[in-house]
Parts: C-alpha cells; sequence; structure tokens
C-alpha cells in the first residue's frame, strides 16, 4: 500500500499512490492520553482520539480549547514554541510520533499542515510548490513542472493560474492563496493533512470552493480539520470530536461518528453545543 | 455643504499641527541651508582633475585622488569584514536565541551601549589593539578594521529587526512542509530580511565615511596614494577636518571634499533604497 515507507532513506521522493477508499475504521493516528502545557499552563489534558484513515475528522469547539493546539502537536509543530512540553503518545502509522529521534522533516512531509490565514511564500506561484518538492529531493525539470500542474489541477488551480506561474502568488485573491497552500501540501503527496479552519479566514464562495476541495481529498487521505462553522462539520465530516474548557484546560468532550456526534450525543454539553445553545 | 462637512478643528489640533510641521520645516530647512553652503561654495572647484589629481601644498591645490581610494578602501575592509560577522549575529539573535535568555539580554544591551559609544573612544581603541598589541601600525587595514568595530552594533541590531520583521507565519508553513531550519534561513527568512540589513548598511556607511576621530588614530594622515592595505592612507572627513582646521587658505577645497562626501553619501543612500525597492523585490518574488 505504501511502498515508499518501507525505503524512506534511498528514495527520497514517491510518486502519489492510490489511496483505499474513506470509511473501513481503521485508525491512522492513535493519539493516547496526550497533555501539553506552555510553561506551567495547560493547554489540554488527556486527549484520546484514534484518526480513521482516509477520512475527515472535524474537531469543533469554542475558541481557545486547544484544537489548534492539539492539531500542531501532531507534526510537533509545538516544538518550534519555546517552553512548549508534551506529555502522552501520538502513533501515526506505527510511527511514534514524540520519540526524540523522529525525523521531524519526514514526519511533516507526511504530516501536511494548511492554516487559518492563508501563507504562501512571498515567491512565484510555481516557485512556491517548486521549493519545498526541490528541497524534499525532486530536481528533474519535467517531473517537477508535471508535479506541479497535478498539484494546481488537484485544486481546481490550474486553469486560474496557468498562464501566470510566473507572478508573484501574493497577488492571487484569499481563496487562491489558500487553495496554493493546500496544493503546496499536497504536492509532497502527505498521507495526513492537518487543517486549522482553512475557510475562516475566506469569503463566502471562496470558502465554499476550498470546501468542496477538502471533500474531494476525502479516501485519498486522512484530513483531520478543526473548524468553527458547525454546518461546515456537519455537511463534509465522517467523524467529529468535540473540545471544550474544562478546569481551566482543553478537553476531548466526546469524539465519535459525525452521525453520532450531530444526532445523537451522548453528552449533555456536545448536545448543547452542535445544537446551537452554548458556544 | 461642503463646508459643514468640514472638520471642526480646534485649538488643539491647530498647536499640535503647527508644531509638527514647523518641526518638519526646521529640520528640512537646515539640511537644505547646509546642502546649498556646501553646493555654493564647492561646485565651482569641483572638476575631474581634481577628483584624480594629487593633493598639492597641503591641500590647498592639486586634488582628492589618493583620497578618495583612500576611502573607498578603509571602507571596503569596514564592509567586508562588518557585513559577515553583523548578518551571523544578527541571526544567531533573532532565529536561535530566545527572547528572554541571558545571552541574548547581555548581547543585545552591550550593542546598544556600544552603538552610543563616542567614535573617539573607538579610536584609542584601534589604535591600542590593532595598531599597536596586532602590529598594523597606521594603516588602512587598521582603521578599516576600527570602523568595523563601530559599524558593528549599528548593522547587527538593524538586521536583526529585518529578522523580526518577517513574519511568523513563513516559519511556521516552512516547519510545515517539513523545510530545515538552514533552508528556510537561506531562502526564505534572509531575501525578507534583506531590507533591514540595507537599513543598517545605509546607517553604517554613512557613519563610517563621516568618521575622523576614530581614523585620526588608526589610518593615519599620510595623503599619498597608498599601495597596499598596510599604508597609511588619508580618510575623505579627515581631509576635509585637516583644511578646514589646520591649513589656511585650505576652505575653498575643504569645501569641494565636503561636496565629494555628500554627493557620494547621497548616492549610497539612493542606491541602497533603489535596490530594497526594485532589484530585491523581483528577486523575492522569483528567486
Amino acid at each position: 500500500m505504501k511502498p515508499s515507507m518501507s525505503t524512506p532513506d534511498t528514495q527520497p521522493w514517491f510518486p502519489l499512490e492510490e489511496r483505499p477508499i474513506c470509511c473501513v475504521p481503521k485508525p491512522f493516528i492513535e493519539v493516547e492520553q496526550l497533555c501539553l502545557y506552555y510553561g506551567q499552563k495547560l493547554a489540554f489534558r488527556d486527549v484520546t482520539l484514534a484518526i480513521n484513515q482516509g477520512c475527515i475528522t472535524a474537531l469543533v469547539g469554542p475558541s481557545g480549547c486547544g484544537k489548534t493546539s492539539f492539531l500542531s502537536s501532531l507534526n510537533r509543530l509545538t516544538d518550534l514554541i519555546p517552553g512548549c512540553r508534551l506529555s502522552g503518545r501520538i502513533r501515526l502509522d506505527g510511527l511514534d510520533v514524540m520519540a526524540l529521534d523522529t525525523d521531524m522533516i519526514r514526519l511533516r512531509r507526511r504530516v501536511g499542515m494548511i492554516f487559518q490565514k492563508p501563507n504562501p511564500f512571498p515567491l512565484s506561484i510555481r516557485k512556491n510548490l517548486e521549493f519545498p518538492l526541490r528541497e524534499h529531493g525532486l530536481r528533474d525539470r519535467k517531473r517537477l513542472a508535471s508535479t506541479i500542474e497535478t498539484g494546481l489541477r488537484d485544486v481546481g488551480l490550474w486553469d486560474e493560474v496557468k498562464d501566470r506561474l510566473d507572478s508573484p502568488a501574493l497577488a492571487l485573491s484569499g481563496g487562491q492563496q489558500q487553495r496554493l497552500c493546500i496544493a503546496r501540501a499536497l504536492v509532497l503527496s502527505p498521507d495526513v493533512l492537518l487543517m486549522d479552519e482553512p475557510c475562516s479566514a475566506l469569503d463566502p464562495l471562496s470558502s465554499g470552493v476550498v470546501e468542496d476541495l477538502i471533500v474531494g481529498l476525502r479516501g485519498r487521505y486522512t484530513v483531520l480539520i478543526v473548524t468553527h462553522n458547525l454546518a461546515q462539520a456537519r455537511r463534509i465530516a465522517d467523524y467529529a470530536g468535540l473540545f471544550w474548557v474544562q478546569q481551566g484546560a482543553g478537553q476531548l468532550i466526546e469524539a465519535g461518528t459525525a452521525k453520532q456526534i450531530f444526532e445523537k450525543p451522548r453528552e449533555s454539553l456536545t448536545a448543547a453545543y452542535v445544537s446551537g445553545m452554548r458556544g | 455643504m461642503v463646508k459643514a462637512l468640514e472638520p471642526q478643528r480646534d485649538g488643539r489640533e491647530w498647536l499640535a499641527s503647527t508644531f509638527v510641521w514647523s518641526a518638519a520645516a526646521l529640520v528640512t530647512a537646515t539640511f537644505c541651508w547646509l546642502l546649498g553652503d556646501i553646493l555654493w561654495h564647492g561646485l565651482s572647484h569641483l572638476s575631474w582633475t581634481f577628483l584624480t589629481a594629487p593633493p598639492q601644498n597641503a591641500g590647498r591645490e592639486g586634488g582628492i585622488g589618493p583620497i578618495l581610494v583612500s576611502t573607498a578602501l578603509i571602507l571596503s575592509v569596514c564592509l567586508g569584514v562588518s557585513v559577515p560577522i553583523g548578518v551571523g549575529t544578527a541571526v544567531l539573535l533573532a532565529e536561535f536565541t530566545t527572547d528572554g535568555t541571558l545571552f541574548g539580554r547581555l548581547t543585545r544591551r552591550s550593542l546598544d551601549v556600544l552603538s552610543g559609544v563616542p567614535s573617539i573612544v573607538f579610536g584609542l581603541f584601534g589604535n591600542a589593539f590593532f595598531c599597536q598589541t596586532l602590529g598594523l601600525g597606521f594603516s588602512i587595514l587598521s582603521g578599516g578594521l576600527t570602523l568595523a568595530c563601530m559599524v558593528l552594533p549599528i548593522l547587527i541590531r538593524s538586521t536583526e529587526e529585518g529578522f523580526r520583521a518577517v513574519p511568523a507565519d513563513y516559519r511556521l508553513s516552512a516547519a510545515a512542509l517539513g523545510l530545515s531550519r538552514t533552508t528556510t534561513l537561506v531562502h526564505l527568512l534572509l531575501p525578507a530580511a534583506v531590507p533591514g540589513l540595507l537599513v543598517g548598511l545605509v546607517l553604517g556607511v554613512g557613519r563610517a565615511m563621516a568618521e575622523t576621530a576614530a581614523l585620526i588614530f588608526t589610518s593615519g594622515y599620510v595623503d599619498r596614494m597608498p599601495e597596499s592595505l598596510l599604508d597609511s592612507g588619508r580618510a575623505l572627513s579627515l581631509h576635509i577636518f585637516d583644511l578646514s582646521m589646520n591649513v589656511s587658505g585650505g576652505d575653498a577645497h575643504a569645501y569641494a571634499s565636503a561636496l565629494v562626501l555628500v554627493v557620494s553619501l547621497l548616492t549610497i543612500n539612493g542606491t541602497a533604497s533603489w535596490l530594497a525597492d526594485h532589484w530585491l523585490h523581483r528577486r523575492i518574488v522569483t528567486i
């Protein structure tokens, strides 16, 4: 299924593989008892969650309850924050994410991330995709060009930008920039995509385009999306989890299939939140 | 109708804007007066011969050819040494030291103190260390190195600011794409921090070109054409100082030399901002 995983060092580059279709519940990321501290302050505690392969899992909850922190701990982006400390266990397809000797560069290539605010590099559209590809070992010009084209087609940007690949990425509209960022993550053919409110900085129209794009990723990538937009979560998610602040720190209140969370929540807090009575 | 829409200015606002405008006018007028004075007295003496010929009769006659060469050499030594060290230190301070650490605080504090130290102190230090301890004597090399010490604090601090002005987003998104720190630094942060470096360079070059006191003790007074970096050489600002203070009848050439100094400073400033606006912008966009 993933030949590349067995020969990571000899083959720095591997093509996008067909992934199994969604909703064969097979945990790809298993998080156990995960706690995160900023200095002395506990950001979230004891999160235990299994994220299924090829599915879209949405994390919902009010601001400041640790959803984004949780997301960034999965690709160890929290390492960049001074004084930030993790405890617990994260396993990604058998790989111990929190082990000291985990190769960050390989981990982050397998786990792509999209941020709330579109953040293309101040380079041309082409260079935005070419630069990370080159850094990960793809140097052949023809393959670069075709990978870039595929990446841009995947996010529906190719027809909009094919005539101006060398113009600055920052001149694109917000929605286009966000799709470019998604393409930038996709061309590295990751297994997992972490999305931190990818639509919240966009206008409704662009937001809709990006949302359709995310739905199209189902089955090929394991998507974990943080969103404040409950309607969106309801539309796109296969699984959902609710974060809430309890006793001064974030906590995963309930997780399950989207249908269960939105229609038959077990916890009263979840019921109140998804019905719009709280939060 | 239009009048009714105009904002009512109260007395305090009028006072504030008058104060701001007169302060701005005062500064601009001082600069214009200075420039006008130099142009008025200096322009008539300026010629190709003046720029290339060696000085004669203690500078009353002849030109400033060797002095321009010495100045350029001193400046090259100064920048050749200070830019690499400055960028390196700025990278260390901005990217590899967290804000609160003792090391970072101490380094920044020392740099701030150093940038306020009078140049004569740097001159004495340069004389003691480069000329005597290292045995470089009165030479262009000693002068350039002393100026490098003087310029470094300004260069480091403004380059550091340049790095800090780069949005944290770039670092995060680069890390999330699995790019190494070195790659991120070289391909993303450095180009984005160049405007800060250029500001530091402009300030630093300005300070170095205008420097007199530190050079009296280090690069010396000799107005012959230098043959190597170990020769003594007279800097332009020192020449102006000498002509106007020690040489009677040297005023005319002092004015002409001052004009050359001002024009070259303005040229350097202009080039730096042009670089920042055009060339770098294109480069950053299309690496």
